[in-house]
């Protein structure tokens, strides 16, 4: 795979030294050449060319670029491709099978989650890793999973009953 | 945006973490957690010439107790590690209490203790947690392995004791010697921000009787403020509202807050005094929360 950066003016881009990673995204294993200042953001973004990641503030304050890594969320603004090395990366591409809307993506809609969705892609990461680790979450739990992750639009309150819906719908999957 | 350019070396081993950083020069720095460094490359306050990323160094990972009780923390723990551990619940109120309260938990996620003491940030709330425990920081360079007193591992705002080719590799909290209680308390404008106030209380009790007092501010000066009159109030003999009274002026006192976007001098200063209180009213009551 071959990447392409934008111009940044202050260099030639023959001499970039590229460095040669191994990761998985979403269960697709891939190799990359990457220069070591490029971002996970943008090699999801540009270089696989996954656009539901966001990129907000760019500051690493707002958690749009949340992904996880080998299972945590983490912000992909803040982290160098090259660490992707080795590691598997999950975007919100990877939630909905071929068929099926994950449960998030449902309770999203059936709870009104989302206005602008800039942040629904972030906010599903984060909820997906505490609902691997806490099934059965209250609604604190999930105000708190999800305080890194900043929305704009809905003033939290249908993005935390969307989580818990979808928290329902899962143990009510696994019990059937 | 983009950091400016730099050579990256991920090392599988101290020793060649060392060797990079030693023919590196002042232009090479550590990454551990990167959530500080990052955000500094790509708004170019920081443009090293080579990142050294030890996240590939093995067994930097733990948090773990000696068998006498000494606490240590390794260069890879993550804040998250530390929130989420039992050990912690167990035998370290003031650093459990902390554990929740750095950033938010995407930035626990990767961001560790280690590189937070090594960033020095005035606002970093286990600088604080540390030195009243009366921790210190291991480190190793070409010439082997020391230890520094936390207190003197902050040398100001944004700078450390290392010298450039050091590698911070672990904090020690010593054992305690008595019952250990404390608590750390943050003044914060909304979850995740950096603190308005800190306040960080370490103390060891014997027979009823303060043994060892420890009291750390964050926020509150050009870095991390010791407010070792504050503890000396309470030393050697139970605490009473007297001698809390005594403790909660002297922090005050040894607060310099400056009045920002974030409160004034004199509310900053008010709300020392207000965490010493509450902190030992509630006689090292273990839970911390934001305030
Ligand atoms: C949105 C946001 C909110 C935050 N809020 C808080 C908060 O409320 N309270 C708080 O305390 N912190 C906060 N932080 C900072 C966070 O805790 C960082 O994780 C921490 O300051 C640095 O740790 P790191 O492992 O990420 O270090 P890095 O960013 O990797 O490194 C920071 C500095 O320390 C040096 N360094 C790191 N590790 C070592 C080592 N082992 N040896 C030698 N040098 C080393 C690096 O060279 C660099 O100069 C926040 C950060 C963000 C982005
Ligand atoms: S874009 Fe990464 S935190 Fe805002
Ligand atoms: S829906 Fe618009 S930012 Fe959250």
């Amino acid at each position: 795979m071959t990447t392409v950066y934008d111009d940044v003016g202050d260099q030639a881009a023959g001499d970039v030294p590229m460095r040669r990673i191994a990761f998985t995204i979403n269960g697709a294993r891939k190799i990359a050449e990457v220069e070591p200042r490029l971002l996970l953001a943008h090699l999801i973004r540009r270089g696989v060319g996954l656009t539901g990641t966001h990129m907000g503030c760019d500051t690493t304050n707002c958690g749009a670029c949340t992904v996880l890594v080998d299972g945590k969320p983490i912000k992909s603004c803040t982290m160098l491709a090259v660490q992707a090395d080795g590691h598997e990366i999950t975007t919100v591409e990877g939630l909905a099978s071929a068929s099926e809307l994950h449960p998030l993506q449902e309770g999203f809609r059936a709870e009104h989650g989302l206005q602008c969705g800039f942040c629904t892609p972030g906010m599903m990461l984060a909820a997906k890793a505490l609902l691997d680790v806490n099934p059965d979450p209250t609604e604190e739990d999930v105000r708190w999973a999800l305080s890194g992750n900043l929305c704009r639009c809905t003033g939290y309150q249908n993005i935390v009953k969307s989580v818990l819906w979808a928290a329902a719908k899962l143990r009510s999957q696994s019990a059937g | 945006m983009y950091p400016s350019r730099f050579r990256y070396e991920a090392p599988r081993s101290l020793e060649e973490a060392i060797r990079l950083l030693h023919e590196g020069g002042d232009e090479a720095k550590i990454m551990a957690g990167g959530q500080s460094l990052v955000p500094l490359m790509k708004l170019r306050f920081a443009s090293p010439e080579l990142i050294v990323d030890i996240n590939n160094v093995p067994g930097l990972d733990y948090h773990r107790a000696d068998p006498d009780g000494t606490l240590r923390v390794g260069a890879l723990c993550r804040h998250a590690d530390l929130e989420r551990s039992d050990l912690l619940k167990q035998a370290q109120p003031t650093m459990a209490a902390a554990a929740p309260l750095i950033a938010d938990p995407l930035v626990r996620n990767r961001g560790t203790l280690v590189g937070s003491l090594c960033h020095a940030d005035p606002q970093g709330d286990w600088a604080s947690v540390v030195v009243a425990l009366g921790g210190s920081v291991v480190a190793r360079g070409p010439g082997g392995r020391r230890a520094i007193p936390a207190a003197e591992f902050v040398t100001g705002p944004f700078e450390n004791a290392l010298a450039h080719d050091e590698i911070a590799v672990e904090a020690v909290i010593p054992a305690p010697v008595g019952t250990r209680s404390g608590g750390y308390l943050k003044l914060e404008r909304r979850v995740g921000d950096f603190a308005t106030v800190g306040v960080a209380v370490a103390l060891e009790t014997s027979d009823g009787s303060v043994t060892r007092a420890g009291i750390a501010l964050t926020g509150v000066g050009g870095s991390t403020i010791a407010a070792t009159q504050a503890a000396a109030a309470l030393m050697g003999g139970p605490l009473t509202p007297e001698s809390i009274e005594r403790a909660a002026e002297a922090a005050a006192e040894a607060a310099q807050p400056r009045s920002d976007h974030r409160g004034s001098a004199e509310y900053k200063r008010h709300m020392v005094r207000t965490f010493v209180v509450r902190l030992l009213s509630r006689d090292g009551a273990s839970v911390g929360k934001a305030a």
